[in-house]
């Protein structure tokens, strides 16, 4: 036993040195580049030289009179609203059956999570040939099922490639929400719903005026986590569309890479990228302000 | 569960009594509907309910030991719960639950959150939930048992009466004694999923038909003691209530009593009773196994009873209960 204070006795110190690395990744990591990034937004540089001008809000400027940004904007909301009405309607449905007691219940859990280990770019290229122009599989069991008789160019009409971009989206978030919402049905008291069904409450009533309010802080947690996911997302829009075709399937992320990389104007690229930090950051305070609203009191 | 035959009377206060693990909550949950049983059958009313009638269309209501209130809905919203999954009219609805909540005094409390309630009065939404349906049967599943003590003994009166005035046959399920024995019309004891006795509280406090609801019911336990008497069948277990177990000079000569030689351990000073610890010596037996023998003695007797010591206490012959040391069966004396 050792007789004095070692460091692992002391919380506020060990505290600080336990947190250090991570800290450090974030601010190198995160918070540097993000600074930076709004800096940048402020300014003419440009990816060709080390030239640094002050701007001043002309980047906002030019890109608020755009055409193409002001699509990218209108796309980023389709999408981001889309997957997650998606996501909600598909990840409560798919708890209520895995909450079931079936035949390879552990095998379906198994592979409804698979999305969400597959990586971004290997599912937006397996997708790209689920919606080829050519070799679609929906298109050819659509056709064989005679349910269609003309065909779809999924990635070639820009409505239709908005539909496909948010089926990708919706597809990549589903396993997560899923698993958030299972979690929150089996923190509901069995006693309540025992209740509910002596109360004489059937399958529906059950659902939408017990179980669905219940699980409200909990479904807001995962609808926060799939707004960020997918209106931040990059790879999925630049695999799938490039932004086309002409430019009328681009979300924020990726006319920031075109503008801002590939473009090499990184004022305007930062700013673009920069653009949606406000809505995102009012949107998590609400949803967190909603979850925590609707949480449920102790018994 | 194990062959259980039981019939409730209309009107009834039933209470199943037993301790975890003994059935008796399972068995409520069957009567709901939210269990099935294995075999047998289930009869509410003229109704065979056992097999696929589901709860709703059982008649019953059941208050659920935590209440299970709706947490997102206001006490009006709770108690219009079942009102509304029977597609009552709205007006209906209004009277119905005001009428209810009425008669528990929740009044006040209509528009409060269950979070925002007591336990008592959550207690109470749970039970004006229950009513609002008009049930044939009222299932309560430990109503009382997360209410502190002080509570308890109110809303235990509160219940007992408010079954009398609506006289619906109600199924109470319950490990505490107490409760049991204040609110029933009749106990039925469980244990292990069997029923051991089904009687009033009078019948089985009083006349236990074995050594397991001898010591189950009643707080200190019946004492149980080998009889060593050769006017009795051999293997023979004397059993007698502690408040039974009084000092010998308590009783009068004509008494026909049973004496023993009680050596007192330990004297527990309780305000209205004395409860002594010991065991009971015989002249010419060897100690017999360590026995702990309680009498509990009414503050009214003022007598010393110091520790230590060798007392004569006696048990009055018509309090004795005879039962088979191997069975635990009662027996004739």
């Amino acid at each position: 036993m050792k007789p004095h204070r070692t460091i692992a006795d002391r919380e506020d110190v060990l505290g600080a040195i336990m947190l250090a690395p991570s800290l450090v990744y974030v601010i190198l990591l995160v918070g540097v580049p993000f600074a930076f990034a709004i800096l940048l937004s402020f300014s003419d540089a440009t990816a060709g030289s080390l030239h640094f001008g002050w701007a001043g809000l002309r980047n906002y400027a030019a890109i608020l009179g755009d055409a193409i940004f002001l699509r990218a904007l209108r796309n980023s909301a389709i999408v981001t609203v889309g997957s997650q009405v998606l996501v909600v309607v598909l990840a409560t449905a798919a708890a209520q059956v895995l909450r079931a007691t079936f035949r390879g219940k552990r095998f379906a859990r198994f592979v409804l999570l698979l999305p969400w280990a597959v990586p971004v770019s290997l599912a937006a290229i397996a997708w790209t040939w689920i919606f080829d122009s050519t070799f679609s599989v929906i298109n050819w069991t659509l056709r064989a099922a005679g349910l269609m008789h003309g065909w779809l160019y999924w990635l070639g009409d820009p409505a239709l490639a908005l539909v496909a971009i948010i089926i990708v989206q919706a597809w990549r978030i589903f396993p997560f929400a899923t698993v958030i919402v299972l979690a929150g049905l089996a923190s509901i008291p069995q006693e309540i719903i025992e209740a509910a069904i002596v109360d004489g409450a059937g399958f529906w009533r059950r659902l939408i005026q017990v179980e669905l309010p219940l699980l409200m802080p909990v479904v807001a947690v995962a609808v926060l986590f799939g707004v960020v996911y997918t209106a931040t997302d990059l790879g999925v829009v630049y695999i799938l569309t490039g932004g086309g075709p002409a430019n009328t399937t681009h979300v924020l992320p990726t006319l920031a890479f075109q503008r801002g990389i590939l473009g090499a104007d990184l004022g305007q690229g930062a700013a673009i990228a920069v653009f949606l930090l406000p809505f995102l950051i009012v949107v998590a305070v609400a949803m967190l302000r909603l979850a925590r609203h609707t949480e449920v009191g102790a018994r | 569960m194990d062959g259980v035959d039981l019939s409730i009377r209309d009107g009834e206060f039933l209470v199943l009594l037993g301790s975890s693990g003994s059935g008796k909550t399972t068995l409520l949950r069957m009567i709901a509907g939210l269990e099935r049983p294995t075999s047998g059958e289930i009869h509410i009313g003229d109704q065979r309910v056992d097999g696929d009638v589901p709860p709703r269309a059982r008649g019953i209501a059941m208050v659920f030991q935590s209440y299970a209130l709706y947490p997102h809905r206001t006490v009006f919203q709770n108690i219009a719960f079942p009102l509304e999954a029977a597609r009552v009219p709205r007006k209906q609805i209004e009277e119905k639950v005001r009428w209810a909540a009425e008669l528990f005094s929740i009044s006040r409390y209509l528009d409060r959150y269950p979070r925002q309630l007591s336990g008592g009065e959550r207690q109470r939404v749970a039970l004006c939930r229950a009513l609002v349906r008009d049930p044939k049967v009222f299932l309560l599943d430990e109503p009382l048992a997360n209410l502190d003590a002080k509570l308890r003994n109110t809303a235990r009166d509160d219940l007992k009466r408010f079954q009398r005035q609506i006289q619906t046959t109600t199924v109470y399920v319950t490990h505490d004694q107490v409760e049991a024995m204040g609110l029933g019309d009749r106990i039925v004891v469980m244990e292990h999923g069997k029923v051991r006795q089904i009687g009033t509280p009078q019948e089985v406090y009083e006349d236990p038909v074995d050594t397991f609801v001898a010591t189950f019911v009643g707080q200190p336990p019946m004492n149980l003691l080998e009889a060593r008497d050769p006017s009795l069948p051999a293997r023979t277990l004397l059993g007698f209530r502690p408040e039974h177990f009084l000092p010998k000079s308590v009783f009068g000569t004509s008494d026909d009593t049973r004496v023993f030689r009680f050596a007192v351990r330990r004297v527990e000073y309780l305000g209205s009773d004395r409860y002594v610890y010991g065991s009971v010596v015989e002249a010419g037996a060897p100690p017999p196994a360590e026995v702990t023998i309680i009498a509990k003695v009414p503050a009214t007797i003022a007598l010393a009873i110091p520790e230590g010591e060798t007392h004569e206490f006696a048990v009055p012959r018509r309090a004795l209960r005879y039962f088979d040391a191997d069975t635990g069966r009662k027996r004739a004396p």
